[in-house]
């Protein structure tokens, strides 16, 4: 069992963790963002860049610390590892370098993006990024197209954090969309212009980190911060049937996955009652959903547990 | 015993001949009013003559458009989140085809509703506004015999697109960006 220091914090971890993960285990600041990497898809990380760290002891074998940056989705821990996140300036430095390239194309349009709120290039960006660019090329443009009845594609947004093609090939049994071409031109698209009508297919969205897979039933339809989202389940022959509902009043706007503190989506819930349950009726609404006090989805949400004042 | 130091006791004192009179009391009170039909009323005409407002005061908002006649606000939702007294509502929609010159972004607001008894006009929602949609103007909201005459939609908020009727909100504006970038330490 290796021990691994992640900013002076000590935790003893299984062999073959990764270094992200150790630190999700510690929790708290020091858990590096990431954008590309989703623990339950087998191959994701290390292409978004986000979660680079300063490994600044290799291991208690070889001291040294490693030469540059590396990605912590993707480097295992060794035994007596120091890992530097948030005290490291260097890497400070370079995540806000990072967030100011993922930022080169993508669009400001967050006040009409339907992600807005729960985006999670909207958070590195506030918490790591620059307020200007120092772009001065014109951004890419893509039209918008409806791949599939349900679902939208802003490739303009796209960060190309590949969870999508991931999540398509790992639930799914024969994938239409990935990403073509190469490089600045690269973009996600459907095999000459084919419908994704999997029955899974509406994970892309909850997988999706930025608002380039969008819901078209909930289309402009309200902002997150103004529903409520509630702990729901219904008995559903094809999935586990645990969503989240979002509601305004007593109507469902829309259904997601459960996400999780990191934003991940552990069962994977289908198209069935994702776009087409949209009745109180066809759910057990379990309760509120426990959303972080800091969250704008938080936010006028007077029916939560009052916190213990200890 | 005494509960506070603010407790005076009573005297049944007898009056004097002149305050029995009451006579000199009355004078007195004609003298002081009498002096006030020559002093500046405190008051003026409305609506015939106006108060002069202060530059920056902060009256009936106004929906912008922009040098095109194209409404500004896409409806996201910034100004109802920040504002404190919950008086912003709206629904938005996705434009059409064909809608182009009447809406600046692809969503726009179908509805937009600020219900001015709850609005306490604290200017909230204009320093949210990222598209610089919703301004506070120096107009007075009307009076009005009817609660629901409050809910101001789209219709008594946004402006016109003649010239005449643009609501000048230039200083204003300026008043706004210089808070945005206080807030943000820069310096104008």
């Amino acid at each position: 069992m290796p021990k691994v220091k992640i900013d002076g914090f000590e935790i003893e971890v299984p062999d073959g963790t990764t270094i992200l993960q150790a630190a999700r285990m510690i929790g708290g600041d020091i858990v590096p963002p990431a954008m590309c990497y989703y623990s339950s898809l087998k191959g994701s990380g290390s292409k978004c860049r986000t979660c680079m760290v300063k490994v600044t002891k290799g291991s208690d074998k070889d001291p040294r610390p490693m030469p540059k940056l590396v990605t912590s989705c993707q480097t295992m821990v060794m035994d007596g590892m120091e890992v530097a996140n948030t005290s490291s300036e260097e890497v400070l430095k370079a995540r806000a370098g990072v967030v100011e390239f993922l930022l080169l194309n993508h669009p400001l349009d967050c006040p009409i993006c339907d992600q807005a709120g729960e985006c999670h290039l909207q958070d590195l960006a506030y918490e790591h990024g620059a307020s200007g660019t120092r772009y001065e090329f014109e951004r890419r443009t893509f039209e918008k197209i409806d791949i599939g009845p349900y679902i939208k594609l802003h490739m303009t947004r796209c960060i190309l954090c590949y969870r999508c093609v991931y999540v398509a090939n790992q639930l799914t049994e024969n994938r239409v969309h990935g990403i073509l071409n190469r490089g600045d031109h690269a973009e996600i698209s459907t095999f000459i212009e084919k419908a994704i009508d999997n029955e899974f297919s509406g994970n892309m969205i909850d997988v999706c980190p930025v608002g380039a897979l969008t819901d078209r039933t909930f289309r402009f339809k309200s902002r997150v911060w103004f529903l409520n989202p509630m702990d729901a389940h219904r008995d559903c022959p094809t999935c586990s049937g645990n969503a989240v509902v979002w509601m305004y009043g007593n109507e469902i706007f829309r259904v997601t996955g459960r996400k999780d503190q990191y934003g991940e989506v552990h069962e994977f819930i289908c198209n069935t009652c994702r776009f087409e349950k949209k009745a109180v009726s066809d759910w057990h609404i379990e309760g509120p959903r426990n959303i972080d006090r800091h969250s704008v989805i938080a936010q006028g949400h007077y029916g939560q547990k009052a916190l213990t004042v200890r | 015993m005494q509960l506070t130091n603010r407790s005076v006791q009573v005297v049944n004192k007898k009056m004097t001949f002149m305050e029995r009179i009451y006579l000199p009391a009355i004078f007195k009170g004609m003298a002081t009013t009498l002096r006030h039909f020559f002093m500046r009323p405190a008051t003026v005409r409305y609506p015939e003559v106006k108060r002069e407002f202060a530059p920056v005061y902060r009256g009936w908002h106004v929906l912008k458009r922009d040098e095109q006649g194209r409404e500004n606000c896409t409806a996201c939702g910034l100004c109802a989140v920040a504002c404190p007294a919950e008086a912003i509502t709206m629904v938005a929609e996705e434009r059409q085809k064909g809608e182009e010159h009447l809406y600046r972004e692809e969503k726009y607001a179908a509805t937009y509703e600020i219900n001015m008894l709850r609005c306490i006009f604290c200017g909230l929602c204009e320093e949210a506004c990222p598209k610089e949609a919703i301004f506070l103007t120096d107009r007075i909201v009307p009076a009005d015999y009817a609660r629901n005459g409050f809910i101001f939609g789209k219709d008594m908020l946004v402006e016109g697109t003649t010239p005449d009727k643009r609501v000048d909100v230039s200083v204003r504006q300026k008043h706004v960006q210089e808070k945005k970038w206080a807030a943000e330490g820069v310096k104008s």
